[in-house]
This record gives structure tokens, sequence and C-alpha cells, in this order.
């Protein structure tokens, strides 16, 4: 068989494929390199704010400095302090015994205090506490901080008191759980982050539940019941316009309507979800309307056909039907609506707020809002702990998309 | 649908008298923000009330929110890292706010640092102003466009070191400070631009406000920890901001001495380090009658134990007040007097 005469242009054409390819190869490795970066480097950054350095302490609560008919007024800080010094009874000197009570987090004498509340037959007893230290101890213990004292000052005393413990074995360093159990706090070793997950988690099912519906009746009537004429092309391009509109607009909007004429309450995760429900409904009406017009019309057609009414048609058939893609587009749309921080900034969601919201009327932050205020604060401690908090968030939304891509999987049907 | 849309309005219509408040709101300064929650969480966790709410929108617009009204949904306090100006409490008391309390709670310093191991600098504030305006003055006093590439360039007793000055956006309130307490009188320093100023203020803000583009000078953003972290990476390069980053990374960066004075708390606190200012908190007294708490927040702030020089806000880099002053803000605090316009500017 006589060999084909490569032509000039043919190699020519050949070697363009081949540089095509590799570009595309390029584009993909840039951005794989890129994403590798930014997680080995969120990682890396998160890992020492993961475990908690904490000591055991033998606290004896001594009925002399609490009352039990009056445990609020008790003495307990005195309690940490009789402890850890008798952890050292070598020191003496009541400055000192000051010094090393302060490496120990505030969150022990907080503790102390609901539980005996709880439980007034401790009093007298000696209770074994694993006491978190504070994120100064913490960091110094880590290598990340040379200096107990983040300023730079002398505290060689509670140094060698730290190495003095840790060699005798007393220092342990299990998970931080108190990352996820606690709100947010100023102190870095009480700060957690479920005060802004359960505000995100309220924020998104009221986006959810409002603009679900919402959006889907107003594809459906887009798509199956409006005629096609000048009106519904406004609104067409209306609601294509809406979705590439900078969200801190909703946010602006959110202010002027629901806080200022409403009257809701500032800061909650009602407004919130209501201004985020604003936010993702155009994409969901974008991608319900893609997913109603996949559903073939002989589907539609053939229960017109046999009688269905309209509505019997649209429900029985062309909305099971389209389901996984509406609700494909309407997770991803949520998954956008869960990262946003700025239409938060107008409705007072970004602030420091302790206490963990348990209904959707109280105050909340959010978890971006919440990585944004971390990364703020002067404390070197809040550093890793901004970057648990973004992975917090990435593994949030990455459950979303998980969700949606088993959804499109389970009930996606080819024709 | 209908029925759906029905449900919500009637919610927001009923729902508004519901919300009863029992939270203080307090909104403002971000620079103050960090001072402010941490008072707010002591409040919390010492009296078992709600911890009240802090947001941090900046100064002015807090301001405006907190002048909004004196209704239940308007803020209790705000925080500020500037003095309220004499239009902004009129249009506190145009729209039913009457009573304003003014609280000091501390100082806050500016601070022109690098990373330790890097040159250790002594300038003042009309090197300063060399270092960052976009045009500054030459030998005849004529505006030219800002010729200084190296720090030996301003002066040769300083080191040949490129300049390099990382700070704040225009927006932010410790921009407005770096503007009020070292460019106006770093520029105000030239005679030429002096005489400017008596003839026309604002041909010299144009001077002094406008910043050099040409890389001596960069806007990184607000976020002072990433700041820190750059200027670790280039011991070389120098930051301006609030004196508590570096109070906090005192193990990392150095503080460059301004007008032969180095930041400190007793520099500050004696008035000999100049790039200081007061921080504020203002409270609204009309809604101190309905909430209680207020006073027992404000009680909580202007205590030895949260503002003095042992105070918990010391630690986290508050400059707290010299004890005369102290007192006395103290004492203020007590009599909650009330602020009139013509004890503002």
């Amino acid at each position: 068989m006589p060999e084909l005469a490569r032509s000039p242009r043919t190699i020519r054409r050949y070697r363009n494929e081949t540089i095509f390819r590799w570009l595309c190869v390029c584009a993909i490795g840039i951005t794989a390199i890129f994403l590798v970066f930014l997680l080995a480097n969120l990682t890396i950054k998160a890992i020492p704010a993961l475990t908690q350095k904490t000591i055991t302490l033998a606290i004896k609560i001594d009925p002399e400095k609490v009352d039990a008919a009056n445990v609020a007024a008790g003495d307990f800080p005195a309690f940490l302090k009789d402890s850890i010094s008798a952890e050292f009874p070598e020191t003496t000197d009541k400055s000192e015994i000051k010094k090393l009570a302060k490496l120990i987090s505030s969150s022990v004498v907080e503790d102390l205090q609901r539980k005996v509340t709880a439980q007034p037959s401790l009093i007298g007893q000696t209770i074994s506490v694993n006491a978190p230290l504070t994120a100064d101890a913490d960091s110094f213990l880590k290598g990340i901080q040379a200096t107990v004292s983040p300023t730079g000052d002398n505290s060689e005393f509670e140094e060698a008191a730290l190495q003095t413990l840790q060699k005798q074995g007393k220092i342990q360093s299990p998970f931080a759980w108190s990352l996820l159990t606690n709100g947010d706090s100023r102190a870095p070793e009480k700060a957690g982050l479920l005060g802004a997950f359960m505000g995100s988690l309220y924020i998104i099912l009221i986006t959810l539940v409002l603009a679900l519906p919402l959006g889907v009746s107003a594809a459906l009537y887009l798509e199956e019941f409006a005629r096609k004429n000048r009106f519904t092309d406004l609104v067409e391009v209306n609601i294509n316009n809406l979705a590439a509109v900078p969200s801190i607009i909703f946010g602006l909007l959110g202010l002027a309507v629901f806080l200022n004429i409403f009257g809701l309450p500032r800061s909650s995760p009602l407004v919130g979800g209501l201004v985020l429900a604003l936010l993702v409904l155009p994409t969901i009406i974008i991608a319900s309307r893609a997913a109603l017009r996949s559903v073939p019309p002989s589907i539609k057609e053939a229960a017109l056909g046999v009688g269905a009414s309209h509505q019997q048609a649209i429900f029985h058939h062309v909305l099971p039907l389209a389901m996984p893609g509406i609700l494909t587009g309407t997770i991803l749309g949520v998954a956008r609506a869960l990262g946003e921080s700025a239409p938060l900034l107008m409705i007072g969601m970004v602030a420091f707020i302790a206490d963990v919201p348990t209904k959707i009327t109280d105050a909340a932050t959010a978890l971006p809002v919440q990585v944004y205020l971390w990364s703020s604060l002067p404390e070197a401690a809040f550093r890793s702990r901004t970057s648990v908090a973004i992975l917090a968030l990435l593994i949030m939304l990455l459950c979303f998309n998980a969700l949606a891509i088993w959804l499109r999987k389970r009930f996606e049907r080819r024709w | 649908m209908t029925r759906l849309l029905c449900a919500l309005s009637a919610l927001a219509l009923f729902a508004a008298p519901a919300f009863a408040k029992d939270q203080i709101r307090i909104v403002g300064s971000g620079t103050v923000y960090p001072f402010t929650t941490t008072v707010a969480e002591a409040f919390g966790k010492a009296t078992g009330k709600k911890t009240p709410v802090v947001e941090a929108n900046g100064s002015g617009p807090g301001i405006k929110l907190f002048c909004a009204g004196a209704g239940d949904d308007t803020p209790d306090f705000v925080d500020a890292s500037r003095a309220m100006k004499k239009s902004e409490l009129e249009d506190c008391n145009k729209n039913g706010v009457k009573d304003v309390v003014q609280l000091t709670i501390g100082y806050d310093g500016l601070a022109l640092a690098n990373a330790k191991g890097g040159p250790a600098l002594s300038l003042t504030k009309q090197q300063i102003f060399m270092a960052m305006a976009k045009q500054v003055p030459d030998k005849d006093g004529k505006l030219v466009d800002n010729p200084y590439k190296m720090w030996s360039d301003i002066d040769p007793a300083l080191p040949k070191v490129k300049i390099v000055i990382l700070s704040h956006p225009a927006t932010s309130g410790t921009r407005s400070s770096i503007e009020d307490l070292i460019l106006n009188p770093g520029a105000k320093t030239f005679p030429g631009l002096k005489d400017l100023a008596d003839k026309d203020a604002k041909a010299f803000e144009a001077v002094f406000k406008t910043l050099r583009t040409d890389g001596g000078f960069v806007e990184a953003g607000e976020n002072d920890n990433a700041i820190v972290q750059k200027l670790a990476a280039d011991p070389n390069t120098f930051a301006l901001f609030g004196y508590a980053n570096v109070s906090l990374n005192g193990g990392k960066v150095q503080a460059a001495k301004v007008e032969g004075e180095a930041p400190s708390v007793e520099g500050v606190q004696t008035g000999k380090y100049k790039l200081s200012r007061p921080l504020f908190v203002y409270a609204k007294k009309d809604h101190m009658a309905a909430m209680p708490d207020m006073a027992a927040f404000v009680a909580e702030y202007m205590s030895a134990k949260a503002i003095g020089s042992d105070g918990y806000l010391a630690d986290k880099g508050l400059i707290p007040l010299p004890a005369a002053e102290f007192k006395a803000q103290v004492d203020a605090a007590k009599a909650a007097k009330s602020l009139t316009p013509d004890q503002l500017k």
C-alpha cells in the first residue's frame, strides 16, 4: 500500500493540533496548580488551630469560697489559682501565681461556675478538669510564637513553667472541639464556628423555602403558560440581567424593604434568607426553565392527547422529569448564596455575635462573614482559625455540590 | 403561590411589633470593634444577659445608623475612631435622638512599622509626607511629581532602601487619621504649602490627600493581619497602621521613631508620641430608660478592669487613658451628660 504523501499543509495541521492539545493541558494544569496551592496553603495554616493544648488540673471546690445558696457570688477564679499553685508548690509569690493562672483559658472558670450551679453537690469535692490553655500559651508550645507574651515582653517565667509541665507529661493536645461547639469569642481558644454555622443553615433553609417554589412557579409560567410577546421578552431580559447584578445591591434592597419598611429584626437570618432568596431567584428561574425545556414536548403532548388538563400534564409528567435539573440548579444557586457576605453587611450580619442563634429572628452571622471578621482581628491565633473557617466553608460547599451531582445521577433520564 | 405571598406579607406585618428588644445593638468603627466586642463578651458572661451584637461597618456609616432615629430598631451605641462631627449630632437631634453621651475609652496610635531585622528608621512627619505624597515641593517650593525613590533621597542619613509603604484604602478610618495626624501637618511644614492652606484649603487638601501611585505607596486593604504577613516577607517594606498591630506582634515587627519618639503606651499617654487619636463610644441615652442593661454595659466598659491601665483591653492593644483622665472619664460616664453641638467641631 503506497504511503500517503504528507503535504506541507497536512503537517502544519497536525502540528497545530498538537500545540492546541498541549495548550489545553496547560490550562487545566495551571488551574490545578492554583487549586492545589490554595488548598495546601489553607490546610497547612489550619493545622495548628485543629488541636488545643490542655492541662489536667485537680480543682477543689472549696466550700469556704462558695455558698450553695448563692453560687454566682462564689470566688471561682480562686479555685483555679489554688489548683495551679498546687502544681508548682515551690512558687509562692502571688504575682507569679497570677501569671500562671493567666496561662489557663478563662473558659475553665466559666465552665466550673456553670457545673457547680447545675450541681451544687460538687461543693467540697475535687474535680478533675481538662483545662484549655490560652491561645498565647498554646501558640508558644506549638512553636508558632517565640514567647508567650504576644507583645515581645519578657515572659521567661511563663515559658519555663509551660516547659516544665510539658516535660512532666501533664499537657495533652486533643482535637479542638471548641471550634465546632462554641459560638464566636474574642479569646481565640474559645472562639468557635457553631454560631456562624447555625446562622448559615437558617439562612439557607429560608432561602430554599422561598426561592424554590417562587423560582419554579415563575419558570413554569414563562415556559408553559406565557404567550410569547413583548412583555415576556422584557421579563426574560430582566431576569437574565438580575442574575448578573452585584450582590451588594440586593443587600441595599433588603435594608430598604425588609428592615426599614417591614421592620424585621436587623442581623437576623430571616432577613438574610429573604435577601439571598432574591439573589438566587434569577439563577433558579434560569436553571428551571432550561430543565423544563429539556423535557421532550412529546411527553406533554401525549398526556394532553389522552385527555389530561394542562395542569395535570405539568404536575404529573413535565415537572417530575425536570426536577433533577431544577434541583441541581437550585443547589448551585444556594451554594453561591452560602458564600455571599457582601449583601449581609448592609443588613447588619457582619457583626460580633457570641450567642449561638436558636431561632430565625435571633441575631446571627454566617460562615463567610466569620472568615472576614476573624481575618481582620489583630491576634495572631485568629490567623490559623481563619483558615479553619475557610476549610469549613469549603467542606460545606463541597457537600452541597456533591448532593447536586448525586441528585442528577440518581434521577436523570436521557431520551 | 398567592397564598404563600399573602402568608409572607402577613408575617411581615404582624412580626414587626412582636420582636421585643432585649439585646444591646452596637455599630460603628472597625478600629474600636476588637475592644467593644471584648467588653460585650465579658458583659454577657458576667451578667448572663444576651451578649450585645457588635457590627463593624465603619465610623461614618455607624453614626449614620445611630442617628437615624430613637426607635427600638436603631442601635444603642456607636463606636467611633474619631469624634462625632457637629453636623452629625445636629442630624441626630433632628431625627429625635435627643441625648447622646460621649465616652472616651482610650487611645489608638498610628505606627510606621517594618519587620524586625529590617532598617530601623527615625523620621519626622515632614519626611513621611515626602515619602507618601504624589506631589511634593522642590527646592524652590514648586510642586513636582515625587522624586524620592529611596529613603536616602529624602535625607542622606536614612538608609539606602527603596520606599515602599503599605496602608489602608482611602475609605478607612485609619486613612483619615493618617491624613489628619501626619500628612496635613507634614505638608504644612513647607512654607509654600502652608500659604496654600491659608489661601485655598481645597487645593491644599488635594495636595496632602493625593498619594503617590508609582509603587512607593501601596493600598493593601483593611486586613491588618495580612499586612503584618507582608511585612514579615520583606523587611524593607513598611506599613502605616494602628499601633495595636505592633504591640500584638511585638516579636515580629518594629515601629519607627516619629519626631524622635518611638510609639509606646507612655509616649501616647504623655502626648510625646504625636501619632495618636482618642477612641470613642457614643451611647443613646434616649434608650436607657427602657433598657437598663445599657447602664450596666457602660459600667463594664468604663471600669478599671476593662479600660484601666491593667485592664483586659490593654492586653488587646488599647492604649489606656492616663490615670487622671481615666477618673474624669469614669465620672463623666456616671454623670451621663448629654452632648451639645457646640462641644463638637
